[in-house]
């Protein structure tokens, strides 16, 4: 149900799109007014959001430990699972933000009642998807540079030569674009067919998967199918950079597709879950050292409380302390 | 008890239900066995806390105040500006299902509910809707829910189905830390008079005596002799040792379990002759006769609360040092809360061992050294007289206590004791030990007998562990470094994987060390013969 309204919903973005520029004439409107409004959506919103999660304070150290701690100096300790200090909660984020350290570890579970036996099985396939259309989308954004900067920088004409290594097709097909496009569709394939997959997930998990499949299939029917002229796509990208947006001449409704998409991703992001991506550099569990007993960490709201004092339980069990012996602090 | 066989228990089917989550139903009746029962008025009226009264989850009519509703959302954005892990919590998880199996209730039961993403969702679903402007606007659409009383009784459901052992988020790709979920929504729940008893009573308890069990002074003394003499009738050794002794170099903390009951009793006694066979200068404490703190599983509050008298004793005894006992959450709140509630330790000294001379810098801000830690560089230093061979009787696996793990990365220092104190040592399989290890199902107060399936239900991963080094090994005992373990794991191991004992660690490091002036030992600790040597497999 989830699946089928999401599928409708960014379907219904497109052909919104679609309509307003092919019917309505409303190409300043979506080339031009729309990403620029969803662009300042986009990076108002997340520091809006940071700033929201960064003014909860931080009053516990309460990282989740998965290595041995630093204890005595002879116990080989696992710096980059239970840090130690800055610098290797440095080296923890990274493995996690870079490698997807945690989803590495992934099992999976079988009960198997005629043996009774419980097994757990190393599964990579979510890490290997997650990794892969999360680099994808990477090289992808970067590669759209050459839109956005004249002359194109270095790093870019690199990064497309290696992604278009194979030398498949004319214009070429890059690596990245087949790899985004795949592990998007696995990731949506799992989220339908696995059942307890699909009993957690809620409308907006399948909302992200569709919108980016369908930035990603606009994107290869411009590039592959209609090779669109990328000169007016540049000149027009170009005068964002100068904030003096321009309209490109000669594209077809599908670059408006394409770009009321990408919109709608930069407006929906710092409502939704894709809030992971800053989230996961403020997640405490992640980003302290365990090194509790060592240093002292302060919590800014501290109560004043308490307990129950050693005087007040000395004068409630006081017959009963005299009785068994016990030195007193008062006679 | 289980009328369940474990050939019926481990019927479990992992496929989720037709109908949709957000259904909020639980039918308490039908599903007697899987829930405790409610904390009674006493407790709640010792410790001042909201709603006092009798009621059962079975009575329709809750007696909730009457603004529950806005108490509750009240005490939720509340807690969204105090703790930023739950407002980061509340927004990033993308319900990748990378948790969903890692739960021990989950795969024990097949209850949906019981994925660590689906039971943050009872919260976030509440969170989306009354909290956020797409919730409000969205609604179910957004995964939004009415917070109604159906769902708060499916809260105290699941929220009390959750032992806060942390191996989800070792496996979550931003760390979402189900146990501070869990915390959150006790606390919530509590606001209105929502616990359950197995919680409450312990901490009425704990904030008048000094200890969960209600054990009072004279009492405590008395258990103390009883268990010296015990141990004397072993040993041939007379231990006296001090209580409430101003100007010991240390004071030893323990949960209160190690003085009560069996299996505790035994590593109690580990401690005592270890302290003894050094010439420690320590003193027991009868107002501070509690390390494990039961407000973990209630607020962040009585946490503190009761975790004052630690340091407020430390301080009247005027020691330099504290020494903590086998406790798995005692050691999640020393470790990660103590020094921040109740610090600093300024009037205390950075722990030093008086043997080895070995700084522990690990520790020097806290103070406080848990046992495992001062008795493997003991052993590192070659101070311990030991005779393995009295430990031969056992086939060893040990059980890494959820808190001890995740919380501080202490897994080396047990198993080096370990090694050193017994000849058969041998690991479960690696998915269920260190940090994936798996949760006794009894901890945070759902160790309780009402609750007997569901804490059989979860605890069948480490059973079926447990079976298989019984059955590949011989391994006829299960060592841990927690109270709540050695209670809980009795009746877990009877069910799963009969023939094999449960001790604390420092069990087997008192049936190994040779006393100044002990008897001919023939008997271990339990007063059970140490000669039947295992058989190699």
């Amino acid at each position: 149900m989830g699946a089928l309204l999401s599928l409708i919903a960014v379907a219904a973005l497109a052909g919104l799109a679609w309509v307003a520029v092919a019917v309505g004439d409303l190409r300043y409107l979506v080339g031009v007014v729309l990403p620029g409004v969803a662009f300042a959506v986009f990076i108002i919103g997340i520091v809006a959001r940071v700033v929201r999660w960064a003014r909860s304070p931080v009053p516990f150290r309460i990282p989740t430990v998965s290595g041995q701690q630093k204890s005595l100096s002879w116990i080989h300790h696992q710096e980059l699972e239970s840090p130690s200090g800055a610098l290797s909660v440095i080296g923890r984020m990274l493995l996690e933000v870079l490698c997807f350290r945690s989803l590495f570890r992934n099992t999976r579970v079988e009960v198997d009642p005629a043996r009774e036996k419980v097994s757990y099985i190393g599964t990579k396939t979510l890490w290997a998807a997650g990794l892969a259309f999360h680099w994808a989308m990477l090289v992808i954004i970067l590669r759209h540079f050459r839109f956005l900067v004249e002359p194109t920088p270095r790093f870019v004409e690199w990064i497309q030569s290696v992604d278009g290594f194979f030398q498949i097709g004319v214009p070429v097909i890059y690596a990245t674009t087949v790899v985004f496009l795949a592990a998007l569709a696995f990731l949506l394939a799992r989220r339908l067919l696995d059942a307890k997959l699909r009993y957690i997930s809620l409308p907006s998990d399948y909302f992200a998967l569709y919108l980016l499949l369908a930035i990603g299939l606009s994107g290869v029917v411009m590039r592959h199918f209609q090779k669109i002229d990328i000169v007016d796509v540049k000149a027009a990208m170009a005068g964002w950079t100068s904030f003096q947006p321009v309209l490109p001449q000669g594209v077809g409704a599908m670059y408006f597709v394409h770009v009321a998409l990408v919109s709608a991703l930069l407006v929906y992001f710092p409502f939704s879950k894709l809030l992971h991506a800053p989230g996961v550099f403020l997640s405490p569990t992640r980003n302290l050292a365990n090194n509790n007993r060592a240093k002292r960490h302060v919590n800014p709201w501290n109560p004043p409380i308490v307990g129950h004092t050693y005087a007040e339980w000395e004068e409630e069990f006081h017959d009963q302390l005299v009785a068994a012996g016990y030195t007193l602090d008062k006679e | 008890m289980a009328e369940k066989t474990p050939q019926e228990l481990i019927q479990i089917d992992l496929a989720p239900p037709k109908t949709d989550w957000m259904d909020p139903s639980v039918d308490f009746e039908a599903r007697r066995g899987t829930w405790s029962y409610p904390g009674g008025a006493k407790s709640l009226r010792y410790m001042n806390f909201p709603n006092p009264r009798e009621w059962s989850p079975t009575d329709g009519d809750w007696q909730l105040p009457d603004n529950w509703r806005e108490i509750i959302l009240d005490g939720f954005r509340e807690r969204l500006t105090k703790y930023r892990s739950f407002q980061v919590f509340m927004d990033i998880c993308v319900r990748c299902g990378a948790c969903a199996d890692k739960c021990h209730f989950f795969i024990g039961s097949g209850d949906p509910k019981n994925m660590p993403v689906l039971r943050a969702e009872l919260l976030r679903s509440i969170y989306r809707r009354d909290l956020t402007a797409f919730g409000k606007v969205l609604g179910k659409m957004a995964g939004g829910r009415e917070l109604t009383p159906q769902v708060l009784k499916e809260w105290y459901y699941y929220f009390y189905q959750c032992t806060e052992c942390r191996r989800c988020s070792v496996y979550c790709p931003y760390g979402i830390d189900t146990a501070d979920v869990t915390m959150m929504a006790r606390e919530l729940m509590n606001l209105v008079g929502l616990n359950i008893n197995w919680v409450m009573e312990p901490v009425a308890n704990c904030q008048r005596t000094g200890n969960h069990l209600g054990i009072q002074p004279h009492t405590f003394k008395d258990n103390v002799e009883f268990l010296c003499d015990e141990l004397e009738e072993a040993t041939g050794v007379k231990i006296t040792p001090q209580i409430n002794r101003k100007g010991a170099e240390i004071l030893f903390i323990i949960p209160s379990a190690d003085y009560f009951a069996d299996p505790g009793i035994f590593t109690f006694m580990g401690y005592l002759m270890l302290f003894e066979h050094l010439g420690l200068d320590y003193t027991l404490s009868a107002y501070a006769s509690e390390g494990g703190n039961f407000g973990l599983f209630t607020s962040h509050d009585t946490i503190k609360r009761l975790n004052y008298k630690i340091y407020h004793e430390a301080k009247r005894l005027g020691v330099k040092w504290i020494l903590g006992g086998e406790c798995g959450h005692m050691w999640r709140v020393m470790h990660q809360y103590m020094d921040t509630m109740n610090g600093p330790a300024d009037f205390l000294e950075q722990p030093k061992s008086p043997y080895t001379g070995t700084v522990f810098s690990n520790a020097a801000s806290t103070k406080m050294v848990h046992i495992c830690e001062f008795t493997s560089d003991l052993l590192k230093h070659d101070r311990l007289k030991l005779d393995k061979s009295r430990n031969d009787k056992w086939r060893v696996t040990f059980h890494d206590s959820c808190n001890p793990a995740r919380a501080m990365g202490l897994l080396e220092e047990p198993r080096y004791v370990l090694r050193n104190v017994c000849n058969h040592f041998y690991e479960m399989p690696e998915n269920t030990i260190r940090e994936h290890t798996f949760c006794c199902a009894g901890g945070a107060g759902l160790g309780n007998d009402e609750n007997m399936e569901m804490r059989l239900r979860g605890g069948l991963p480490r059973g079926n562990a447990l079976k298989f080094v019984r059955d590949a090994h011989g391994v006829n005992l299960m060592t841990c470094i927690c109270a709540i373990d050695r209670a809980t794991l009795v009746p877990l191991a009877d069910y799963w994987a009969p023939g094999v004992g449960i001790a604390g660690v420092h069990e087997l490091v008192g049936n190994a060390l040779i006393m100044p002036g002990e008897n001919e030992r023939t008997t271990n600790l339990r007063n059970e013969p140490i000669a039947e040597e295992a058989a190699d497999v």
